[in-house]
């Protein structure tokens, strides 16, 4: 039977993927202008158009290019970029490491104070915590990101500076890049300093792209938790004798996880696109600015590279979400 | 006087109170505009630029030496007018979508919605950068990328209202008795799908307005010299350092709006569709 409902997503996530790239294609198809001049520039003589044109197929009919274009994504080729004639998904691969770095830290921090602002404020209602986490939780859905990453920044590294201003490490300070995340390859090159410096960088970047994610959470959790310590299996535990903590965190926290866990799959949309607000105000060197820049260059290669990579990163996530729900309620495996 | 209920309820949510005062207040700013603006928001006053907030300039001044009062005052008009534009842009086709799928169901229902989920595989803003990127960076570009994007939650909203609606013995007499399609889609099925429509329409304009606020600030949206809030911001982020005004005042208006919309699209929801809570 699980077979069954993980076979129907995967495949599920197939016609996705396969619906992305086409979008992107025909996408790219609208931008105004050829491919072929884009890539040579206004100079090349028209037989290096006409060659370069062949080459990529351009004289073909639709369906025949958007055939090609999907044999070369199957190879993992992006295509080059407009800018400097690098692969694509080499440029791209050097980059993501650096937002998932940026991206896993922001989940990390707005999963544990957002569930635990959730719990606490459900565990006493109306309480001076309640009122004031709630509103702050307010505040934070309701924040430009790029607004409050400037605000800390001139706060924290400009008027008060106990935080460094932009970047990942000092310059000079750069470890050798052997897995591309700043907080493993400092550990790795044997430097304490370099990483509590590394660290330090994270800080701000993550925490401005923390808020969003952790005040929704928040938020959720507070209202899962509420429903759930109403329900008769909390009265019999307590009226076992267990303790409040166990109450809480095994009996009701469980089965409050379930929408948590979905807004979290939701959540990842938003911290990506978070990433590119948060990426280009902190001169972090990621994908999401990446992305930006390249629109700014109109390497449209790089930007329909970037885009890929983002909508698959989604969708497997989701996937991954679509999993973990089926892990916490049997109910979805049977009936999925 | 049982339509009147929803109203009185709005009104007794606080925050639905708050969230209404505070749009209102934006509102009132925008349509004022011209009488309230102290200084032409594009009169540049070199000798003047990057001035703190003073009595003659209560929110200081840009790099241009204009007035950030004035330019976050006209801002206010644009803002609502993205909202505006932007829902509309995404309601009325996602709704359409929303009936048909819901209404008529098997493979037209599959068509719709699968394209649906294509639309949104991709992160919201990247999307509306790539159409802007097709489009041009310019105001009206963003609220048709922004408007774009949002198309699948409307459809979805709408069809699982729909399917739950066709249902209903109501529907089905009206059915039986001849009603052709149109007449039970719009007259019948739509008002009652219209309570979830409203509010996430009303927390749509805040998400509209932040996201076309963000791509004004990548440079992707308005484009200078237009007193947009996020194209202020993005001139301010430069001066950050030593003129930190110049982002924080049209920061706060983008923030104030938005928040405006939550407050009033929370009341609405408890108001509207308490099973919508979980959202």
């Amino acid at each position: 039977m699980p077979l069954g409902y993980f076979g129907k997503r995967l495949l599920h996530l197939a016609f996705v993927l396969l619906g992305v790239s086409l979008i992107v294609f025909l996408m790219l198809r609208m931008i105004p202008g050829d491919p072929a001049r884009l890539l040579l520039g206004e100079f090349a003589s028209a037989e290096d158009l006409a060659r370069l044109r062949a080459q990529m197929g351009l004289e073909r009919p639709l369906p025949v290019q958007y055939g090609l274009y999907l044999g070369r994504l199957l190879q993992g080729d992006l295509g080059r970029s407009l800018r400097n004639g690098a692969p694509v998904a080499s440029e791209i691969g050097q980059r993501l490491t650096a937002t998932a770095e940026l991206a896993v830290a922001a989940m990390l921090i707005a999963t544990v104070l957002g569930i635990a602002a959730g719990v606490v404020s459900a565990v006493r209602p109306y309480s001076l915590f309640d009122t004031a986490a709630m509103l702050l939780a307010l505040l934070g859905v309701s924040m430009p990101v790029f607004w409050l990453g400037l605000m800390l920044m001139y706060l924290l590294a400009v008027r008060f500076p106990v935080l460094p201003l932009m970047g990942r490490i000092g310059m000079g300070n750069e470890p050798e890049a052997l897995t591309g995340l700043m907080l493993v390859d400092t550990l790795l090159a044997g430097g304490l300093e370099a990483f509590l410096e590394a660290l330090e960088h994270l800080v701000l970047p993550a925490f401005t792209l923390a808020t969003v994610p952790m005040a929704i959470i928040a938020r959720i959790t507070r209202s899962s938790m509420l429903e759930v310590l109403q329900q008769d299996y909390v009265r019999t535990a307590r009226a076992k004798g267990l303790e409040e903590s166990v109450v809480v965190l095994r009996h009701a926290l469980r089965n409050a996880l379930l929408p948590i866990v979905t807004v979290l799959g939701l959540n990842l949309g938003l911290l990506l696109s978070g990433a590119v607000l948060t990426e280009t105000i902190f001169s972090w060197p990621g994908l999401g600015r990446y992305v930006v820049d390249s629109l700014m260059a109109r390497d449209y290669a790089a930007v329909q590279g970037c885009i890929l990579v983002f909508a698959v990163i989604m969708a497997v996530i989701n996937l991954v979400v679509d999993f973990a729900y089926a892990a916490l309620d049997p109910r979805i495996r049977i009936h999925g | 006087m049982a339509e009147w209920e929803p109203v009185a309820g709005l009104l007794r949510s606080k925050s639905a109170t708050l969230g209404l005062a505070l749009i209102a207040f934006v509102l009132g700013v925008a349509l004022l505009g011209p009488a309230l603006a102290p200084h032409d928001p594009f009169r540049t006053a070199p000798l003047e630029r990057l001035a703190g907030p003073s009595a003659a300039h209560p929110f200081g001044t840009d790099s241009l030496g204009r007035d950030i009062l004035s330019r976050v005052i006209y801002g206010a008009r644009i803002s609502i007018l993205i909202g505006l534009i932007s829902v509309s842009i995404s309601l009325f086709p996602g709704t359409l979508l929303g009936l048909v799928a819901g209404y008529f169901g098997r493979r037209l229902d599959s068509a719709i919605m699968r394209a649906m989920d294509m639309l949104l595989a991709f992160p919201a803003i990247l999307l509306a950068i790539f159409i802007t990127a097709i489009l041009g960076p310019s105001l009206p570009n963003t609220m048709i990328a922004v408007g774009i994007v949002y198309i699948p939650h409307y459809a979805r909203i709408v069809r699982s209202s729909v399917l739950a609606l066709k249902e209903q013995l109501f529907v089905q007499a009206i059915a039986h008795l001849g009603g052709g399609h149109g007449r039970i889609l719009f007259r019948h099925v739509l008002p009652n799908a219209l309570p979830p429509i409203i509010v996430y329409a009303t927390l749509g304009m805040g998400t509209a307005v932040l996201q076309a606020a963000a791509l004004g600030f990548l440079g992707l949206g308005a484009q200078p010299p237009q007193p947009e809030w996020g194209v202020m911001l993005s001139e301010g982020r430069q001066y950050l350092q030593i003129a930190p005004h110049v982002a924080a005042f049209p920061g706060a208006a983008i923030f104030v709006l938005v928040l405006g919309f939550n407050l009033l699209g929370d009341g609405l929801r408890d108001v509207l569709d308490p099973t919508l809570r979980s959202m």
